[in-house]
């Protein structure tokens, strides 16, 4: 794996400190960074959000964002240090060092072709002929195996899925030949079907041209198929740094430790109850007469985790949202306790709505920035149980207590005064103050780093059994599902591919759409992907005989 | 303390500046009767008198002191302002929060209502309300309250609609909460910074339209003294290179530009809080 070093040291990176603020006040955020980059090599940046590891990466660019400055170190780019040599730096920067951002929607202008905005930049500021850019691109895109390679460059943004248009701007990075591409997060938010086309051809394309990279993630196992090095970060230290097989195999630090072996938490209890609180029967939903749910029926039961997974656009969201009376079903319909429920939450009683819950995916949205932790734990204790006074203080630091926050501490705190975990963890106790039946978790961890995430797992499970909760569990995480779920749903295109108990679904044999999932799903081995795109091509040869590719 | 003290310290010279000028306003309006040297409508001396100690600004076209009335006529500026500014606010704002909470076929109607109101040039609307319903303080303050109000909604509505769309709101929603308490306590603690500083840029607004009216001759009924009256009383003089008229018209940019100082201030600040 290690790349070998013909040309030397290529980005040499030392004592860099970057620091965040505005006006008088600035706090240091980067303390002293080095780093060195071999051409042609693939360093990985890991670390939680605040880590510091999209600075980083900026300013390995000699950037920083608005808001940040770099306020010490060196930042040495094939012998021009970018941090003094202004003039040398706006040549560098986009030609010689490239940037790919985690949203390509965002990336692109949306009134613009595509092949417009990929040969911008060698066109205008390195004066190639437009012609010969344009093959090169097109070059490009078969290499990042997009379909129709010669056509995709007429179409606008809007008109290629999620994963094209990532590697439409990774072909864009590419397009004026640099040295260095800087990847920040680039398959983040894509589905993990999606993410391992576009982990394959990124990598495939790096290699075969020789270029060199810095991939920013906070999912080690992804970083481990693209990169030959790690840094693992935080708080804007270097916590560990070594090859990928050893950081790995043998961490050094308790921290890096914690991040290898994650996800070793398992559901602790089995429901014993055997009454369905929660029937969906034959449901039917869309919006504005399009269909996202076709004829869906799940049962749920006293004290049971029932796992509804599926990729964006599978209608899993949907779902949630017709259980919980925010959207009217075409038909069928949702029963709680054997009664069928209305079907707006508008109509239903005060009894039913307390009856379930929601926790939403974004506590940053889900809670008043301008309420007190006490009012909006509160509230709910007031407006469905009459809780007042000392009787409702007492109530939420008990409530408080249950997802272990001190109540000390908390209590007058608002939202903008916790951290993305404490928030959750708010969200949790407003919903428990129902003291419900029934908590709809419609994706609760996917906006926390992992080892928070683990912790409101935990959490969740300890609650689910003394209380004898039921969850949906809304995901697209298949490692969430193993901890956790009791049953799991599988979904497609707004329909069931497949429902049994989760030992039924994760043993083969595979429905084939949940085998593709399953396998889709990044593991901590260096060469999972290697293996997974040699099965796949396994399999297809198999399948089609002698017919090659069309497109290769 | 030491928070206030750091505070005022960080705010602009030129704020600071505005600021003190806004309160000298409200001192002065507040305090009229115990600071003006003569009464609001006594004829104190001969018509159009030239500054002298006695008055020192001179008297107007009655004989009446002009310093004087101006202190009066900044009691009834800034109180018929602030009247149909909070008045304005409570029609556009409450109307605005309903429709963004609401939403729907409610929120098409008053939506609709609005546009209808505010496709007719504002003065020429006013002007022929007063006309038909006749010129007292009542009317002219509902008038001007319900003409503005339709700005008010529109701003109203759509910062509201930000906060409507967020989570915690479909939280409450879902909670079973009703529409008071959505609008009280999720969204207008959220939208208070926009509406404030809507609020001091609508004063200026509406203080500019009542000397206009005023300047017309609807506004105010004399003898009340009212700035835009009062330039148009003394308005000739100008010719014969007398300041009098200036003076009611450069109480009006004075305050106008200071209260926009301030707003722009509050806004800047809240800005750089939220960034």
């Amino acid at each position: 794996m290690q790349a070998p070093n013909p040309k030397g040291t290529l980005l040499r990176i030392r004592n860099l400190r970057i620091e965040a603020g505005a006006g008088s006040a600035w706090k240091e955020i980067v303390h002293g960074v080095s780093l060195d980059l071999a051409a042609g090599e693939m360093l990985g940046l890991i670390g939680e959000s605040g880590a510091g590891k999209s600075t980083i990466g900026l300013a390995a660019m000699g950037f920083a964002r608005p808001g940040c400055r770099i306020s010490g170190g060196e930042v040495v780019f094939n012998d021009i240090d970018l941090l003094k040599d202004v003039k040398e730096l706006k040549r560098v920067q986009g030609t010689r060092v490239a940037y790919v951002a985690q949203s390509a929607a965002a990336a692109f202008n949306p009134a613009y072709r595509l092949i417009r905005q990929c040969i911008e930049v060698p066109v205008v500021r390195q004066r190639e002929r437009k012609s010969k850019v344009v093959e090169r691109v097109r070059n490009l895109f078969t290499r990042m195996h997009l379909p129709n390679p010669n056509g995709i460059g007429d179409r606008f943004p809007h008109q290629v899925s999620g994963g094209q248009l990532q590697r439409v701007m990774a072909s864009m990075a590419m397009s004026p030949r640099p040295a260095l591409i800087v990847f920040d997060e680039p398959t983040t938010a894509l589905d993990v079907t999606t993410q391992v086309e576009v982990l394959a051809a990124v990598r495939e394309t790096i290699r075969d041209l020789g270029m060199a990279g810095i991939y920013i993630s906070h999912d080690l196992a992804v970083v481990a198929q693209m990169a030959d090095r790690i840094m693992v970060l935080k708080n804007g230290n270097v916590v560990e740094e070594g090859s990928t097989d050893q950081v790995l195999q043998q961490p050094r630090e308790a921290y890096t430790r914690n991040l290898v072996g994650q996800r070793r938490f398992r559901k602790q209890h089995v429901p014993d109850a055997q009454s369905a609180v929660l029937t969906v029967d034959r449901v039917s939903a869309g919006y504005h007469g399009v269909p996202v749910l076709e004829n869906v029926s799940i049962e749920a039961r006293t004290g049971e985790t029932v796992a509804v997974v599926g990729e964006s656009g599978s209608g899993k969201s949907t779902l949630a949202r017709v259980v919980a009376g925010l959207l009217k079903p075409m038909e069928g319909r949702v029963l709680l306790d054997g009664t069928p429920l209305l079907p707006s939450f508008k109509q239903r009683p005060r009894e039913e709505l307390r009856a379930i819950q929601m926790i939403h995916q974004m506590p940053d949205t889900a809670l008043n920035p301008q309420q007190i932790v006490g009012k909006i734990i509160g509230r709910p204790l007031a407006f469905y149980f009459g809780l007042t006074g000392a009787r409702r203080e007492e109530r939420v630091r008990e409530l408080l207590r249950m997802v272990e926050m001190d109540p000390d501490i908390f209590l007058k705190r608002r939202p903008g005064e916790l951290s993305g975990g404490q928030k959750q963890r708010l969200c949790i106790a407003r919903a428990l103050a129902a003291d419900p039946k029934i908590i709809i978790c419609d994706e609760v961890t996917s906006a926390l780093d992992p080892l928070i995430a683990d912790e409101i797992l935990k959490l969740l499970d300890r609650l689910q059994h003394e209380k004898q909760l039921t969850y949906i569990f809304i995901t697209h995480d298949l490692a969430t599902v193993s901890a956790i779920a009791d049953k799991v749903v599988v979904m497609k295109a707004g329909r069931i591919v497949e429902q049994g108990s989760k030992e039924e679904i994760f043993a083969p044999p595979h429905d084939p759409y949940t085998e593709l999932l399953l396998s889709s799903t990044p593991k901590m081995e260096t060469d999972w992907l290697d293996n997974l795109l040699d099965e796949r091509d396994a399999a297809r040869k198999s399948r089609s005989g002698e017919v090659a590719p069309a497109e290769a | 303390m030491t928070a206030v003290a750091r505070a005022i310290r960080d705010i602009p010279l030129l704020t600071k500046l505005a600021i003190v000028i806004v309160a000298g306003y409200v001192i002065v309006a507040v305090f009229a009767p115990l600071i003006a040297p003569y009464g609001e409508t006594v004829v104190v001396g001969p018509t159009f008198d030239v500054p002298s100690a006695a008055h020192p600004l001179g008297t107007d076209n009655l004989g009446r002191d002009m310093l004087s009335r101006l202190i009066f006529g900044a009691r009834n500026m800034v109180a018929l302002a602030l009247t149909t500014n909070i008045l304005a606010f409570l029609i556009g704002g409450i109307l605005g929060m309903l429709a963004a909470v609401v939403g729907g076929w409610l929120d098409q109607v008053l939506g609709r209502l609005m546009d209808a109101a505010m496709g007719v040039p504002q003065l020429i609307l006013a002007l022929l309300l007063i006309a038909i319903l006749g010129n007292s303080l009542i009317v002219l303050i509902c008038i001007i309250a319900i003409l503005d109000s339709t700005r008010i909604f529109r701003l109203t509505r759509a910062v509201s609609m930000n906060i409507v769309a967020m989570d915690f709101v479909e939280a409450a929603q879902l909670r079973g909460e009703g529409v008071i308490w959505c609008i009280l306590h999720e969204v207008l603690p959220n939208i208070t910074v926009p509406l404030l500083a809507e609020f001091g840029i609508r004063f200026c607004y509406v203080f500019l339209f009542i000397s206009g009216l005023g300047f017309l001759g609807v506004g105010l009924q004399p003898p009340a003294a009212d700035w835009g009256s009062m330039v148009r009383d003394s308005a000739t003089l100008i010719t014969y290179s007398v300041f009098a008229p200036l003076y009611p018209a450069v109480a009006i940019a004075v305050l106008t530009v200071s209260v926009n100082f301030v707003v722009d201030w509050v806004l800047r600040r809240n800005n750089k809080a939220t960034a």
